[in-house]
């Protein structure tokens, strides 16, 4: 598997699956839009874990990318898919070089907490303010890309397309992100943070850094959401979203960034099958597939890829 | 350890696949997808009475026994009606993706459902992107169809805006001296929007009202200790109130132990879909209602009577208001459908349909019903309050008032909050 | 004043409420190190027995005084069997786990017990309101409060004492004690962990249970009602300190009382004012109040 080449295998992936988004039934293409914008939350989210940054709270960015990108959308007339996710990455960033500095000093399920805190006061703060639609939201515009301006259908499979090729992109670049002497850091500090200060690298720096990967991945997921259902909401930046994402990169396995998009997109498919065939007990189905992934997955989704080689993926 | 990760991953994929192939076919039937809430906290007073009530309307109408003005045809239009029932929890995300999988994986000819606002709100733009004959049956913001315009949505239920207006003139009817009025309402859009339009109606109906407090306990609180200490400091002559289900269960029950009614009056918006449940809670002189002339203000008619009595005989409780604005909803579709049909056997084309539906005015069980907002795609339709009463432990009303439609509904082209605030120019209300 | 007094004994009741909620949740931690989220199944299944053992219980004409000890039974029994059978059928294989893992697999138990809940129950509305009322109510400061509420804050200082108790002055709670500081040495120094474990989540679901059974009658209970206990009771937790019994008495309290004064003069903040106490708590505090850093390893 490592010997193929990461790179060369989303380069393949992103070759294969493009031509299918032209052809896929409408449905299909939308459901893994959203599993891929979802997956690129994830991905980010993963980059976080492997630094021991468990986020329960990445629906603050979430929300923030998807609502910043409604905002300019209805109040700036700014309706282009590619300005849109440069803005939603923007603010994405300036708020986690905030919020960052203060959070970064915490670990565990402390960092969880308070970053979940922080999403919190965001959706109590978008549910109060009557202007922005409260708890029902508000709708968004089809986009245009670069300029042009395709029918409805046209534009489900464009957007598809660039969710694909931003998630395969991502992905690809935060392989090569946890390679690098940062990621490795990250992974060290896991092991022990003293030893690592000790070794002359700043800790917070290097968290720093995770916790803003995450932070863009996640403003640009909710972009992504915003513009393929055309509609947001707080819902977006509660816990229960941020904690989906927990799930599913656990159910994916750290061991491979690329693992949570897979993970998600399966996630997503297993959730609206049983939506659809078993609406009286999904919950109980989808509990149930998880409980089994856990058992005798115990390295996540990806461990039936990788075979065991699943020393980086600590769950 | 291979066999044991593969067989996991075949036992998973199974659990999923298995109740596909429990689906069979029948010949030109008319695919109907339901979306109502099946879990959470709106399942029991919402959800569950809506896909009951559409279950029984769907079989009597397969097997030809509702009576008139529907005993012509079976099913619509001759065609067996076939339902897909979907859970509507999950938020809006997931709401659209299974709309698009009712739509396009699952062929339906028409999808019916929406409780929440939010919901509708993401559904409506894709009912036209999909060109998806669409229904809302429930959901109550006025901005579906004053913020824009469909072509294959209709709502066949009433604004939320009628129901506080008409809570309002009540109120005012009943109690014309009040001083103070107070709110207790969710924190979200349905009780921002509720508590907005009442406090908009008593402006501009008495103006020299105060409003002593407004609460907004957060969703699903279930305690609402503080909320009613906070209530009876303020101690307002009227505490208006749209919650619904089991907040409002629990306020109530909380609320009665601790006096907080005893010398005030109390308006529950949505009362009705909790009356008989709660008979020996709610105080005497509540004033309750049911979003529309749901329930037990529906009028007499030989279609109310089989409708009541076939719900309870199969549901062991009489319909509330969700019930009958589902009955509405698949009665629309109906009557919308034959008409376009006329004589033909044949399904009429989607736009035959809605041209038939646009401006319709069909019977449900609650009476009359106009598509006349909207141009042609939301209903109005009268409305009814009245005072609770306990006769003999049962829970009954009394001094019944019903509003015509257009006396409560703001004129075509006028956005709800502005004809409020603007004085209720070219209300009609005799 | 009137209002001050409303502010100080709505908190209170408040507190009570969730010291109640969180206490089990805080135990489980503190000798598992397992963020326990179906806390919020027990919480709803407890409501649940509750409500429907009552229900029968009027249904059949007994005497009122006897539903209290009724509640309390039904929420301990059935907190005690599904406690018990959790940690014994799945949590048992799972030792050992990442913190964060085991979070997964409570969520997965949540979501399976609230279909579970789903399927037993229905979805429609529970009532059990006859001990709720039968004690009337009493006017502090010209506000009346129901009785009820009041004897729950006396049942929360009754269980904190009986944690603090049980923790401090038992030979079982010594050992607990000794467990939650270090697990592996008091494994090598002969001490059943396993059994600990056994008996301390199956009482932490007890508590759990017992949470809903005595707030069953005060409510109406519905599907989800165990939602944001979880996030409450995480919340409340983490302000005192997670696994710290006087934390979650202590966060109970600060939450209860500025969500009271929020609600009586600044309704809007509602919402996050629990979360905006923890932000704060945590600035100052990181491991929360009563919290001990844990030692840092060279």
């Amino acid at each position: 598997m490592a010997k193929l080449g990461t790179h060369a295998l989303l380069l393949a992936a992103a070759v294969v699956l493009v031509p299918l988004g032209l052809v896929l039934p409408t449905w299909l293409v939308f459901l893994v839009t959203i599993g891929l914008a979802k997956g690129l939350v994830v991905i980010g989210l993963v980059v976080m874990m492997r630094a021991g940054l468990v986020s329960f709270g990445q629906g603050l960015y979430y929300g923030l990318g998807a609502y910043s990108a409604g905002l300019a959308a209805n109040f700036l007339g700014l309706n282009d898919a590619v300005l849109l996710l440069v803005i939603g990455a923007a603010v994405g960033i300036v708020v986690a070089l905030g919020l960052g500095v203060l959070l970064v000093r915490y670990r565990q399920i402390f960092f969880a907490m308070l970053s979940l805190a922080v999403s919190m006061i965001l959706y109590g703060a978008l549910v109060r303010s009557t202007a922005l639609g409260s708890t029902d939201g508000f709708n968004l515009p089809p986009p245009t890309f670069l300029g042009l301006a395709p029918d409805v259908e046209t534009g489900r499979r464009i957007l598809f397309v660039l969710a694909l090729l931003l998630a395969l992109g991502t992905a690809s670049l935060l392989h090569r992100f946890t390679r690098s002497p940062t990621g490795v850091l990250g992974e060290a500090i896991v092991m022990n943070e003293i030893r690592v200060e000790y070794l002359g690298a700043s800790v917070s720096r290097v968290l720093l850094i995770t916790y803003v990967i995450g932070a863009i991945t996640a403003a640009l997921g909710g972009v992504l959401v915003a513009l393929a259902t055309s509609h947001i909401d707080p819902d977006l930046a509660f816990w229960t979203t941020s904690g989906e994402f927990v799930f599913v990169a656990i159910l994916s396995g750290t061991g491979h960034v690329a693992a949570s998009l897979v993970g998600m997109v399966l996630f997503e498919t297993v959730r609206s099958f049983a939506f659809q065939y078993s609406p009286y007990t999904w919950q109980m189905v989808v509990g149930t597939a998880m409980l089994l992934v856990i058992v005798f997955l115990p390295y996540g989704l990806w461990s039936l890829v990788s075979r065991g080689e699943g020393r980086s993926a600590r769950p | 350890m291979n066999w044991q990760r593969t067989t996991a991953a075949l036992i998973a994929a199974g659990a999923l696949m298995l109740p596909a192939l429990a689906q069979a076919q029948d010949a030109k039937p008319f695919k109907l997808g339901i979306v109502t809430f099946l879990s959470g906290a709106a399942a029991g007073p919402f959800g569950v009475p809506a896909r009951n009530a559409a279950e029984l309307i769907v079989e009597a109408l397969n097997s030809g026994s509702v009576p008139a003005p529907y005993a012509g045809k079976k099913g619509i239009n001759g065609m067996p009606l076939e339902t897909t029932i979907v859970d509507e929890a999950g938020g809006t995300t997931k709401q659209v993706t299974e709309y698009r999988n009712l739509a396009e994986r699952a062929g339906v000819d028409a999808v019916i459902g929406y409780i929440s606002s939010g919901d509708c709100l993401a559904i409506a733009p894709l009912a036209d992107e999909l060109k998806k004959l669409t229904i809302f049956f429930d959901c109550g913001t006025p901005r579906i169809f004053e913020d824009a315009s469909y072509k294959y949505l209709f709502r066949t239920g009433g604004t939320a805006t009628m129901d506080n207006l008409a809570a309002a003139r009540y109120l005012l009817k009943k109690k014309a001296d009040v001083k103070s009025v107070a709110g207790i309402n969710q924190n979200y859009a349905w009780g921002h929007d509720s508590w907005n339009d009442f406090k908009a109606s008593m402006q501009t109906l008495k103006k020299d009202v105060k409003f002593a407090t407004e609460q907004f306990p957060k969703l699903g609180a279930g305690q609402y200790g503080t909320e009613i200490s906070a209530l009876l400091v303020a101690s307002p002559d009227v505490i208006h109130s749209s919650l619904w289900g089991g907040d409002m269960e629990a306020f109530v029950l909380q609320g009665t132990a601790r006096g907080a009614f005893d010398k005030r009056t109390l308006i529950l918006t949505a009362g009705e879909s909790a009356m008989h449940r709660l008979a020996g809670q709610i105080p005497d002189g509540t004033i309750i209602g049911a979003r529309g002339p749901h329930g037990d203000f529906a009028p007499k008619s030989e279609l109310n009577d089989w409708f009541r009595k076939a719900y309870e005989a199969r549901f062991n409780t009489p319909p509330t208001y969700p019930s009958y604005k589902m009955a509405q909803a698949l009665l629309g579709l109906k009557a919308a459908t034959e008409k376009a049909a006329g004589d033909q056997a044949s399904r009429p084309t989607d736009e035959a349909i809605v041209k038939a539906f646009e401006g319709l005015t069909f019977t449900a069980p609650s009476g009359e019903v106009h598509m006349k907002l909207g141009k042609g795609h939301q209903a109005i339709q009268e409305i009814a309050y009245g005072t609770f009463k306990r006769e003999n432990g049962k829970a009954t009303l009394v001094d019944v008032v019903r509003y015509p439609a257009e006396c409560v509904n703001p004129p075509e082209g006028v956005k709800s909050m502005d004809w409020l605030t603007g004085g209720l120019k070219g209300a009609k209300c005799d | 004043m009137q209002q001050l007094v409303a502010i100080l004994i709505d908190g209170t009741i408040y507190f009570s409420w969730l010291f109640i909620v969180s206490l089990g949740l805080t135990l489980i931690y503190g000798v598992m190190k397992i963020l326990n989220i179906a806390h919020g199944s027990f919480y709803a299944l407890g409501a649940y027995a509750a409500a429907s053992a009552v229900g029968a219980w009027f249904a059949a004409g007994l005497p009122a005084a006897g539903s209290y000890l009724l509640l309390a039974v039904c929420g301990l029994a059935i907190g005690a069997a599904i406690g018990f059978a959790v940690e014994r059928g799945l949590l048992r294989r799972m030792y050992g786990r990442d913190e964060v893992v085991m979070i997964l697999v409570t969520y997965a138990v949540f979501l399976i017990l609230e279909d579970v809940i789903k399927l037993v129950w229905g979805v429609n509305p529970y009532l059990a309101y006859q001990p709720y009322t039968a004690l009337g109510r009493i006017a502090i400061g010209g506000i009346g409060f129901a009785v009820y509420d009041l004897i729950l804050l006396a049942l929360a200082l009754a269980m904190g004492f009986a944690a603090w108790f049980t923790l401090n002055r038992t030979r079982y709670g010594r050992l607990l004690l000794v467990v939650i500081h270090d697990r592996e040495i008091s494994s090598a120094m002969g001490i059943n962990v396993a059994r600990m474990f056994t008996v301390t989540f199956t009482i932490g679901a007890m508590l759990g249970a017992l949470g809903g059974a005595v707030a069953a009658p005060g409510i109406s209970v519905v599907p989800g009602i165990g939602v944001d206990i979880i996030v409450l009771a995480f919340a409340v937790s983490v302000i005192g300190g997670l696994g710290s019994v006087a934390g979650a008495a202590i966060g109970a309290l600060i939450v209860g009382l500025t969500r009271a004064a929020a609600i009586h003069l600044v309704p809007e903040v509602e919402l996050f004012v629990i979360y905006a106490v923890m932000a704060i708590v945590l600035a100052f505090r990181p491991e929360g109040l009563f919290g001990r850093p844990a030692a840092r390893k060279i």
